[in-house]
């Protein structure tokens, strides 16, 4: 079945099983291997991606679920790859370690800073904690969240 | 370091060999050298150097990235030396040569990649440098000694004229291999011992950086493999009619441990696994329960067992003690769990075999792949990727063995075997259960006399006279002093397959030796941390620093927030010392970890940052252990299937966490495996203080805390 959707603000069709997760149709036929498999199960958060502008879990999302929407994943998230301000302070704060999770962390994190207010370490905590880490980032991770909310504020 | 010697390679040119102690071995003959640039790539200067004439610098790389951060330390290394730009480093993982092997096996494993890359690497850059000096003198037609490395460039010290290294790299790969080149003191560092921005951040924050899981190679098909649910069990007979029949499938194959769907995408090989029939034959490990593992322990440390160590004589010191305490301790299997699941992609044809994966140990990958395809270890390469975690679980090469029996399978197509988090929960190599009997002898002040352990615990292989050394690390390995003291080791016969786990055999023993410490201090009302100091007045002094520095830093009997307590742990392992605080405090049954101060002594720092962040790293990885992680069996099935029921440290559970590093000249000691053990004691030492409970299995439950 050939879904058309939205991608990284491109028009995208991908023809495969309409129950196919989402996760799967950008890694495997679409070869945005950016969004990550983690478990499968909408528990570690490693494969979200942004629909319609909201955190999504691409793992537990039917492809058929995202016709008409726009969706949008760590490779679309800035046109260089470098200067939205989540990036800029997971650059500058040096947040990643083995870095597969950061993906998932980074667009978690987007969508926390699109807000109107400052998140405050609880705010944090609780938008990022569906979000596991095996490296342990979590303190660099709080501190770049702040960073980047700032980052946004200047922009 | 290992001593090299000059020797064939496996082409049968005689190998350059440096003279320096651990000196590095120039893998590149003169003739192959001239080859490889007549094809236009950068120059190879040596085996871990290679310019462009862009003056691009490509670095390889040897030991593999999982975040410990390899790609920027070990690149320090070689630019401290090479006089280069810092700017226009690259980086590559290279294939298996015996450049890279270091006269073992080539790997990222035992917190070793800068202890053993530490001398040769700087070696490496150093060699290379003086090629490109020796270029420019030739160009110039001076003496090498008037010409200086600077910044990617040779200057002439004489006329201030300025060659840049992508102009010479041609040149001075043709030219011989330095043998003695003298290396700087740490006085002179500009690039070791500062913490320049990783290298790998830039490609992990746009998903632009390649793990395992991301290589796509033509014509791919995807893989999904269904396994014995009981270890040791085979498949009896299958039945793929109904997963031939979902879409996307291509093919099943019978490998010998399981049946492999294979598919034209990996969700469609996931579903096709889920239609297949499969008939089992378990085996004999189909009764094996948590239970039953836990009475064959305890049944064992009933009896004598091979002694581990001896100091002087605990029947008689424990005789003649005025107090005497004994505690049994209990750690569980545990999952490594990293993030990106184990994953491979083979291509196997009549005369060559191509892995790309993410392993911590290429050499056996190598070897692996060569048993599987009976090819000679020259047809078989292997790509390296960035690894989504490793943790000690990718150093086995079981995932690469299934994923080259498939692809060998269906020869000619490229095959890419993923494992779901199920998988990798339920059929890894785990940290091994351990079950341990202490007892200890007091005089009438409170202090040790006499010390015994008997451990439990299934081996992680090379016994000696009965003792694996690994099992027993952090427990016979103790330096407090005490006059007499036995350990001993029993080996079950558990059935279930074990690895290295971030920091092995310490990861459960400090978390016994260090909170029986503590039961020991208690006995008398002592003071933990004072306890301790004089119980290491005279172990190796770096001990008994981190433990000051620690105390010191972490105010350590000084008043607390309300509620708040404080424990402590301290530990010796992968040649680094570190002590941790950690505040506590106990509410409703549940453990909240506020802040963790570490001091650590690693020796001679190369990145502080990546340090720091490596104690951050352990510390959490330390502690999903205490507070959530178990791995437990029922008719030998792991009852654990995905981050529901293992479910480690979340973000909203991470303390505070503040590193000090000891200044030391000693010379570099591991970091990737140093807090994993300590920060386990030091929260259950704070829990006895906060409640009086003292918390002896692990993971820690409320019902230990009633």
């Amino acid at each position: 079945m050939a879904v058309k959707f939205t991608l990284n603000g491109k028009p995208a069709t991908v023809d495969v099983p309409a129950q196919m997760p989402l996760l799967w149709a950008l890694r495997d036929t679409l070869g945005m291997t950016g969004t990550k498999f983690g478990c499968g199960k909408q528990l570690c958060g490693a494969c979200t991606v942004h629909v319609d502008g909201q955190p999504r879990r691409s793992c537990g999302t039917q492809v058929s679920a995202i016709a008409g929407k726009s969706v949008t994943t760590i490779e679309g998230l800035s046109a260089d790859g470098k200067s939205h301000p989540v990036q800029r302070a997971w650059i500058d704060e040096d947040v990643p370690q083995c870095g597969y999770c950061q993906s998932g962390q980074i667009m978690t994190a987007a969508a926390l800073i699109a807000k109107p207010n400052a998140p405050t370490d609880a705010d944090i905590d609780e938008a990022m904690s569906g979000n596991l880490c095996r490296c342990g980032t979590y303190q660099s991770i709080r501190r770049a969240v702040h960073t980047a909310a700032r980052y946004r504020g200047k922009a | 370091m290992t001593a090299m010697t000059p020797k064939l390679n496996r082409r049968g040119f005689l190998q350059a060999s440096a003279a320096a102690a651990g000196g590095l071995v120039i893998n590149f003959t003169l003739p192959e050298r001239a080859k490889a640039q007549a094809a236009g790539a950068p120059a190879k200067v040596n085996a871990f150097v290679r310019i462009g004439s862009d003056d691009s610098v490509t670095l390889m790389i040897h030991k593999s990235e999982m975040g410990q951060g390899t790609v920027t330390s070990l690149s320090q290394l070689l630019a401290e030396e090479l006089e280069c730009d810092w700017k226009k480093i690259r980086t590559e993982f290279p294939g298996v040569e015996p450049a890279y092997a270091g006269g073992g096996m080539m790997g990222a494993y035992g917190s070793l990649s800068i202890r053993t890359s530490y001398a040769p690497l700087r070696q490496a850059g150093a060699q290379a440098r003086e090629m490109l000096v020796a270029a420019a003198a030739q160009k110039w037609g001076v003496n090498a000694s008037q010409c200086r490395a600077e910044n990617s460039s040779v200057v002439n010290t004489a006329t201030n004229a300025k060659l840049n290294y992508g102009s010479l790299a041609e040149a001075a790969s043709q030219l011989a291999v330095p043998a003695n080149v003298k290396l700087k003191d740490a006085a002179q560092f500009k690039v070791i011992g500062t913490s320049p921005k990783r290298l790998d951040t830039p490609a992990k924050v746009n998903g632009s950086a390649t793990f395992g899981l991301d290589v796509k190679r033509p014509g791919m098909l995807y893989a999904s493999l269904e396994r014995c649910p009981v270890f040791e069990g085979k498949v009896a007979s299958f039945d793929a009619t109904k997963a031939k029949a979902v879409p996307g499938v291509k093919n099943v194959v019978q490998i010998s441990n399981g049946v492999a769907v294979i598919a034209d995408n990996t969700w469609s090989a996931m579903e096709g696994r889920k239609a297949l029939t499969i008939k089992w034959d378990e085996g004999p490990r189909a009764n094996t329960s948590s239970a039953s593992l836990r009475q064959m322990f305890m049944d064992l440390t009933a009896k004598p067992g091979a002694v581990a160590r001896k100091v002087g004589d605990a029947g008689q010191g424990m005789a003649g003690a005025a107090k005497k305490i004994d505690a049994v301790y209990e750690a569980p299997y545990l999952s490594h769990a990293p993030m990106e699941p184990l994953n491979c992609t083979a291509l196997v044809t009549a005369d060559s075999c191509e892995v790309w994966a993410g392993t911590q140990i290429q050499s056996i990958a190598s070897q692996t792949a060569a048993g599987i395809t009976k090819l000679p270890a020259n047809k078989i390469q292997i790509h390296t990727e960035y690894l989504g975690g490793g943790f000690g679980r990718r150093g086995g090469a079981d995932f690469i063995g299934e994923a080259v029996e498939i692809a060998k399978a269906v020869p000619g197509t490229p095959v890419k075997l993923t494992w779901t988090r199920e998988d990798d929960l339920q059929h890894d190599t785990y940290r091994p259960a351990s079950y341990t009997k202490f007892a200890a002898g007091l005089d009438a002040d409170g202090w040790p006399v006499s010390f015994t352990a008997s451990v439990a615990c299934p081996s992680f292989g090379g016994m000696r006279n009965g003792v694996d050394s690994t099992a027993v690390e952090g427990i016979e390995t103790i330096e407090y002093g005490i006059p007499n003291m036995q350990v001993e080791y029993h080996a079950p016969d558990a059935g279930i397959p074990v690895s290295y786990w971030r920091s092995v055999g310490f990861s459960q023993n400090c978390f016994f030796m260090e909170s029986f410490l503590d039961e020991m201090a208690a006995a008398t009302k002592k003071d933990p941390v004072e306890f301790r100091r004089k119980l290491l007045a005279k172990a190796n002094p770096r001990y008994l620093n981190v433990l000051n520095v620690a105390a010191e830093k972490a105010n350590w009997g000084k008043p607390l927030p309300t509620g708040h307590f404080h424990g402590v742990g301290v530990v010796n392992n992968i040649g680094s010392f570190n002590a941790l605080v950690a505040e506590v405090s106990v509410t409703g049954g549940k453990v909240k970890v506020h802040k963790v101060v570490a001091a650590v002594d690693c020796g001679q720092v190369v990145n502080p940052n990546i340090v720091t962040q490596q104690i951050e790293s352990g510390i959490v990885y330390g502690l999903s252990a205490a507070l959530k992680l178990g791995i437990t069996l029922e008719k030998g099935r792991v009852v654990q299937q995905n981050f529901n029921n293992y479910e480690p440290l979340r973000i909203s559970e991470m303390p505070v966490v503040e590193v000090h590093l000891v200044a030391s000249t000693a010379a570099p000691g591991g970091i990737g495996e140093a807090s994993t053990p300590s920060i386990i004691p030091a929260v259950t030492n704070a829990v006895f203080a906060a409640t009086g409970k003292r918390i002896r299995t692990l993971p820690i439950k409320a019902a230990d805390l009633a």
